[in-house]
C-alpha cells in the first residue's frame, strides 16, 4: 500500500475512534455478560448456543451498523466540511483517497470485530468452562462476518461518493436486506420465464449475496464449514468490494467538486 | 493518454472483470450450498408469531410465504422427494397472515393432499387447510368443492365430500354441479364416472393453466383406465376363442373383436406386451397412470402441465 493510502487510511481509523465508534463495544459487552449470566439461570443446556449465535449475530449487526453509518459519510462530510479540498490539494489523487477511505473504515470494523470476538470467546469460557474443538468453527464465521464488513464499506463509499448521507444510508441498508435474501432473489429468477427470468437472473447476481457469509446458526452447532467455502466466500468478497470499489473511483474520478 | 483517463480505463475495466467474477464465483458458491435456504426457512414455525412479526405488512409476507411454499414443493416434487415436512406449516403460516389467499387454498390442498411423490400425502392437513378457509372465506363455492374432493378421492370418505358439496351448493354463485354432485354422491360413490365427472368439472372451473393441465392428466390416466380395462377383456375373449394369446393388437381387429387398432389419449396405438397385457407406448406421457404401464414403471414429475392446460 503506498504511503498516501495509509496516510488516509490511519486518518479515517483515528476520526471513527474520535467519533466514538468504538464505544459500541461497552454495549456489546453488558448484552453478552448479561444474556450469559441470565438465560444460565433460567434456561437448561442452551448458554453456549445463546452465547455464539447472539454474539456473533451482535457482531455482525454492530459492525453492519457502523460501516454504513460511518461508510456513508466518508465522502460527503469531507465535502461538506471542506476539507477534502485540502486533501485534494496535496499529491493525493482521487482514486488513492477513495482506496484509503476504504481500508481506514475496514480497519475500524476489524478492531471492533476482534475485540467482539474476545468477548464472545470470554463469554464462551465463562458458559462452558473450557474451549472445546467445534468452537474453532466461530472464527470462522467471524472471518466471514468480516467479509461481510469489506462488502458493506466498500458499496457505502460507493453510494457516498455520489448520493447524499440520507440516501446513502437508505441505499445501503436496502441491499444488506436484499442480500440477506439474495440466495430466495436467485430461487425466484430460476422459476422465471422468458425475458423475466433474464432480468431477474441479471439482478440477483448484481446484489450481494449475504446469505452464504451467514453460517453462525451452522456454527453455534459445532458443523464445519467447508474449505471450499471459505476459499469461495473470501474470494467472492474481495471481488465483490473491488467491483463496488472500482464503481466509487469512476464515479467520484468523474466528480465536478467545484 | 492522461493519468485521469488512465484511471478511469483501469477502474472500468476491473468493475466489468470483478463483476464477471463475483457472478462466477457465487455460481459455485450456489452450488456448493444446494437446497440451504429452504431447510433454513422456518426459523419462527409459529404462523401467529410471524404474523406478529410482520408489523402490519402481513399482505407481503403472506405472497412471500406462499411464494416459498410454491418453491419447496416444487423442488421436492422434481425431485420426487419421498417427504414434505416444511409444506403444512408454510402453507399455514401463508394463510395465517392472509386468510383471504384463496389460492393457498386451493393449490394448497393440492399439494398436499394426494400420496407422494405426486404429493406430500397428507390429507388430513389438506383438510384442515380448507377447513380453515371455508370459515375465513364461508362464500366461496371453489372451497367447498376442494374439500369434498379431498374426501372423495383421497380419504374416500364419500359421506364427508357428499356433505362439503351439500353446503357449497348453498354458497352465492355455487357451480350448479355441487348440487348434482351433493344428490349422486350416495348412489355413484367410487365410480369412474364420478372421478370423470369431479375433474371435468375442475377443468372447467378453473382458468389457471397448471390445474387444468392437471385435470386433463387425470383424466386422460382415467380414460387409459376404461380403455386398458376394455382391451384387456378383448385379450381374455381372443383366448378363449383361439386358446393361445394375440401377439398384438391387429390379431383382435383379424378376429374382428375390435374395428380398428385402438389409439391412448395422445394418439398412440396401444400395444400387447409379450404376456398379453395391454400397455400405452410411452407411460412417460402419461403422469397419473395407474393401468396400462409395464409392470414394476415408475412414473417420472409430471411435466408440462401448463400445455395441457392450455
Amino acid at each position: 500500500m503506498n504511503n498516501r493510502i495509509a496516510c488516509i487510511a490511519s486518518n479515517t481509523f483515528r476520526e471513527a475512534v474520535r467519533d466514538r465508534v468504538l464505544y459500541n463495544l461497552i454495549a456489546f459487552a453488558v448484552l453478552l455478560s448479561g444474556a450469559a449470566i441470565l438465560v444460565g439461570q433460567i434456561s437448561i443446556d442452551i448458554e453456549k448456543l445463546v452465547v455464539i449465535n447472539l454474539g456473533l449475530t451482535a457482531v455482525s449487526l454492530f459492525g453492519v451498523v457502523i460501516a454504513i453509518f460511518v461508510g456513508i459519510g466518508l465522502v460527503s462530510k469531507e465535502i461538506e466540511k471542506r476539507t477534502l479540498y485540502t486533501v485534494l490539494s496535496r499529491p493525493v489523487r482521487r482514486w488513492e483517497f477513495i482506496i484509503g477511505k476504504f481500508f481506514g473504515l475496514a480497519g475500524t470494523l476489524v478492531v471492533n470485530a476482534f475485540c467482539m470476538a474476545i468477548g464472545v470467546f470470554g463469554a464462551l469460557l465463562y458458559v462452558a468452562h473450557k474451549f472445546q474443538k467445534p468452537d474453532g468453527w466461530v472464527l470462522v464465521a467471524l472471518y466471514f462476518i468480516i467479509l461481510q464488513f469489506l462488502i458493506i464499506c466498500s458499496l457505502a463509499l460507493l453510494f457516498s461518493s455520489f448520493s447524499s448521507p440520507l440516501l446513502s444510508a437508505v441505499f445501503a441498508f436496502s441491499l444488506f436486506v436484499i442480500g440477506t435474501f439474495s440466495e430466495d432473489l436467485r430461487n425466484f429468477a430460476a422459476m422465471a420465464q422468458g425475458m423475466t427470468k433474464w432480468v431477474a437472473t441479471a439482478v440477483a447476481y448484481l446484489v450481494p449475496n449475504f446469505s452464504a457469509l451467514n453460517v453462525i446458526s451452522s456454527v453455534a452447532h459445532g458443523q464445519p464449514v467447508s474449505s471450499q467455502l471459505i476459499i469461495f466466500n473470501s474470494l467472492y468478497a474481495l471481488l465483490y468490494s473491488m467491483m463496488a470499489l472500482c464503481g466509487a473511483i469512476l464515479i467520484f474520478q468523474r466528480r465536478n467538486l467545484k | 493518454m492522461n493519468r485521469s483517463r488512465t484511471v478511469t480505463m483501469t477502474a472500468g475495466i476491473l468493475l466489468v472483470a470483478c463483476l464477471a467474477g463475483s457472478a462466477a464465483v457465487l455460481s459455485r458458491i450456489d452450488r456448493l450450498r444446494t437446497g440451504a435456504t429452504l431447510e433454513d426457512v422456518l426459523f419462527v414455525s409459529s404462523p401467529k408469531a410471524v404474523k406478529r412479526m410482520s408489523l402490519g405488512y402481513d399482505g407481503l409476507l403472506a405472497d412471500i410465504y406462499w411464494t416459498r411454499a410454491v418453491q419447496y414443493f416444487g423442488g421436492r416434487h422434481e425431485a420426487r422427494a419421498s417427504h414434505y415436512r416444511l409444506l403444512a406449516p408454510l402453507l399455514a403460516i401463508t394463510t395465517t397472515l392472509d386468510p383471504h389467499l384463496d389460492v393457498a387454498y386451493e393449490f394448497g390442498a393440492n399439494f398436499l393432499s394426494p400420496q407422494p411423490p405426486n404429493g406430500a400425502g397428507m390429507p388430513d392437513q389438506a383438510t384442515q387447510l380448507v377447513e380453515y378457509g371455508i370459515r375465513n372465506n364461508p362464500d366461496n363455492w371453489k372451497l367447498y368443492y376442494e374439500l369434498g374432493f379431498i374426501y372423495y378421492m383421497d380419504t374416500k370418505d364419500y359421506e364427508r365430500a357428499a356433505d362439503a358439496f351439500l353446503r357449497g351448493s348453498k354458497t352465492p354463485n355455487a357451480h350448479p354441479f355441487l348440487k348434482v354432485m351433493a344428490a349422486q354422491m350416495a348412489q355413484h360413490a367410487g365410480d369412474t364416472q364420478m372421478a370423470r365427472a369431479l375433474w371435468t368439472t375442475t377443468y372447467q372451473s378453473s382458468q389457471e393453466k397448471q390445474i387444468r393441465g392437471n385435470a386433463v392428466a387425470h383424466l386422460r390416466a382415467l380414460q387409459i383406465a376404461d380403455d386398458v380395462t376394455a382391451l384387456q377383456e378383448l385379450v381374455g375373449q381372443y383366448g378363449q376363442k383361439t386358446g393361445q394369446l394375440p401377439r398384438s393388437m391387429a390379431d383382435l381387429v383379424a378376429a374382428n373383436l375390435l374395428p380398428a387398432i385402438p389409439l391412448d389419449p395422445s394418439g398412440r396405438p396401444y400395444k400387447l406386451s409379450p404376456e398379453g397385457l395391454v400397455e400405452v407406448q410411452v407411460p412417460d406421457d402419461f403422469p397419473f397412470i395407474e393401468k396400462g404401464a409395464p409392470a414394476g414403471y415408475k412414473p417420472p414429475a409430471p411435466k408440462n402441465l401448463e400445455e395441457l392446460g392450455k
